[in-house]
């Protein structure tokens, strides 16, 4: 069988995969991803390149791409369907294919609400579920998103998308995350897991169904920097569940930034040996790439396979 | 409905600033019964006009009229007489009155509403959005509640990664759309209907395929 990455290679073989996330700058020099990407390069086997997370205005997910796999890291790009319609979501997809990248995550994208620039426009021409069903129709049926035939060079990207068990209906998530899955999603990356408990019944419903024998589910986990970070996560932020005990347990820590990497850590292993039905981690260590390194290492996850594609 | 609010009085007052006689046209159509441009509203603003501008030492004289509807010629054709020898017309309609008067006066004509969106009450006081207007109606797919315009993304396989408890990401003041469609589906026994996936829409029915218009042949005169 052909891949269509080489993150798709590794999940193939069985492996437990590792993607982190860089975010690119606010600013127009590549230097500060480039050096993350130097430093993540052997630890991970992709990383996610944000696209204007919470809309606050950055360099874009696919030109940062370009700097990261310069570097040897290959990106999954990440699109929202905040900021552009179909026009511009295939042109960038077409773009993004001619210059080296091979995953793509689909998602809504954080309502501007909350970003730099409140009085923008919203686009939403597609939703995400419909972003995956476009864009593996494009890649399988050769076509563009209006039905058109791609005559030649369609892009063939391995397309993720992301899942949330911890927003609300909880009872639906999963039924999402198969929608997701029926309309073409390939692997998942979740949404950072603070509530140990619900992840694990999120994953007993979807072993249930069996949607784990059908897509590569990848476990979010975020090292946080201090108690602050947990409280801001627990209570600022709408789909996020972060329990008291964790939040009191960094508060009395020692040194708050070392309990941080132990949890996410002891979290890395405890999914590992305990959570059956996931295939890797996605560690996003906000602003704070550096801990990864040390993360992969002590979960017994590196060295990282080589995967060179044929 | 179409909902609309008024603008703050200064507002209003800038706009006709240089103006020794004015109109108010009210309406007696949607923002009558929204509160915000009726006859009582049109009068309450005519005298707080002459007041502020009493008090600023450059009096302005005021003419008001409640028209049954500012949105259809038959009613505007009769403000005629009223409108003759004003330096400005104040119009408390939606835009959509706003224009017409602007199509059928030679005359500075200016909105005293902010025109908002269609939907209806909740309780007295409190407006809601409820349509978009997007052209292709998909309620019977949605269990009655839109997803277009109550979802702050328009997510049509919803809900989003935001969702929780209730509420949308935006704001904890605002129901998530697509929690009551599933609260509303899962009570009729249809939840099946959600697991399939709603294709891209077709837009071009909505604003985006250009000014609209409607014809019915059969009720034309003529
Ligand atoms: S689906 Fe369209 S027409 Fe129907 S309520 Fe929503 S916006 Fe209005
Ligand atoms: S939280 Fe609900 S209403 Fe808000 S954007 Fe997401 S799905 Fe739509």
């Amino acid at each position: 069988m052909s891949h269509y990455s080489k993150l798709h290679k590794i999940l193939d073989s069985g492996q437990f995969a590792v993607t982190a996330e860089i975010g690119p700058p606010k600013h127009a020099s590549a230097h500060g991803i480039r050096h993350h990407a130097h430093m993540l390069k052997n630890h991970v086997d992709a990383t996610n390149i944000t696209d204007c997370q919470t809309a606050i205005v950055r360099m874009s997910s696919i030109a940062s791409g370009v700097h990261i796999l310069d570097c040897g890291i290959e990106p999954i790009v990440q699109m929202t369907c905040r900021d552009r319609n179909r026009i511009a979501m295939q042109s960038d997809l077409l773009g993004a294919y001619s210059l080296g990248m091979r995953n793509v995550l689909c998602l809504s994208g954080d309502h501007q609400k909350f970003g730099n620039h409140p009085t923008s426009k919203n686009v939403y021409d597609v939703d995400s579920m419909q972003l995956i069903y476009l864009l593996r129709r494009m890649r399988d049926e050769k076509k563009f998103f209006s039905g058109e035939e791609i005559k030649e060079h369609e892009p063939r990207f391995f397309i993720g998308a992301v899942a949330n068990p911890f927003a609300d209906p909880f009872e639906y998530r999963v039924d999402r995350l198969e929608k997701k899955v029926e309309a073409g999603a390939e692997f998942i990356q979740t949404q950072c897991i603070f509530d140990m408990e619900r992840f694990e019944r999120f994953m007993e419903m979807v072993r249930a169904r069996g949607i784990d024998q059908r897509v590569y589910i990848l476990a979010g986990i975020t090292p946080l920097k201090g108690w602050r970070a947990a409280k801001y996560l627990q209570t600022g932020v709408s789909g996020m569940l972060v329990p008291d005990s964790l939040v009191n347990r960094l508060k009395n820590a020692q040194d708050q930034k070392r309990e941080g990497i132990e949890v996410a850590i002891e979290q890395i292993k405890y999914i590992r040996e305990n959570v059956k039905g996931v295939h890797g981690v996605h560690i996003m260590a906000i602003a704070w790439e550096e801990v990864v390194p040390e993360i992969v290492e002590r979960t017994g996850l590196f060295p990282r396979p080589k995967a060179d594609l044929e | 409905m179409i909902i609309a609010q008024q603008k703050p009085i200064k507002d209003i007052a800038a706009m006709v600033s240089d103006c020794r006689k004015v109109a108010l046209i009210g309406c007696a159509g949607c923002v009558t019964v929204c509160l915000s441009g009726g006859e009582k509203e049109t009068e309450i603003l005519a005298s707080a006009m002459r007041m502020m501008r009493r008090l600023e030492g450059k009096p302005l004289e005021t003419v008001t009229f409640t028209a049954t509807r500012q949105c259809d010629p038959e009613y505007v054709d009769a403000l005629e007489g009223l409108v003759k020898d004003v330096d400005a017309v104040i119009s408390l309609a939606c835009g959509v009155g706003v224009q017409y008067l602007a199509e059928r006066f030679d005359k500075w004509v200016v909105p005293a509403l902010n025109t908002n969106f269609i939907g209806g009450s909740r309780v007295h006081g409190v407006w809601e959005e409820k349509c978009g207007l997007c052209g292709d109606c998909i309620l019977h797919k949605t269990g009655g509640i839109c997803p277009i315009i109550r979802c702050s993304k328009s997510i049509l396989n919803g809900p989003c990664g935001g969702s929780q408890y209730g509420k949308c990401e935006i704001s904890k003041d605002v129901d998530c759309a697509w929690q009551l469609i599933y609260d509303r589906m899962k009570k009729l026994g249809r939840l099946d209907k959600l697991m399939e996936i709603q294709p891209a829409k077709d837009w071009s029915t909505s604003r985006d395929g250009g000014p609209r218009r409607a014809v019915r042949e059969d009720v034309m005169i003529g």
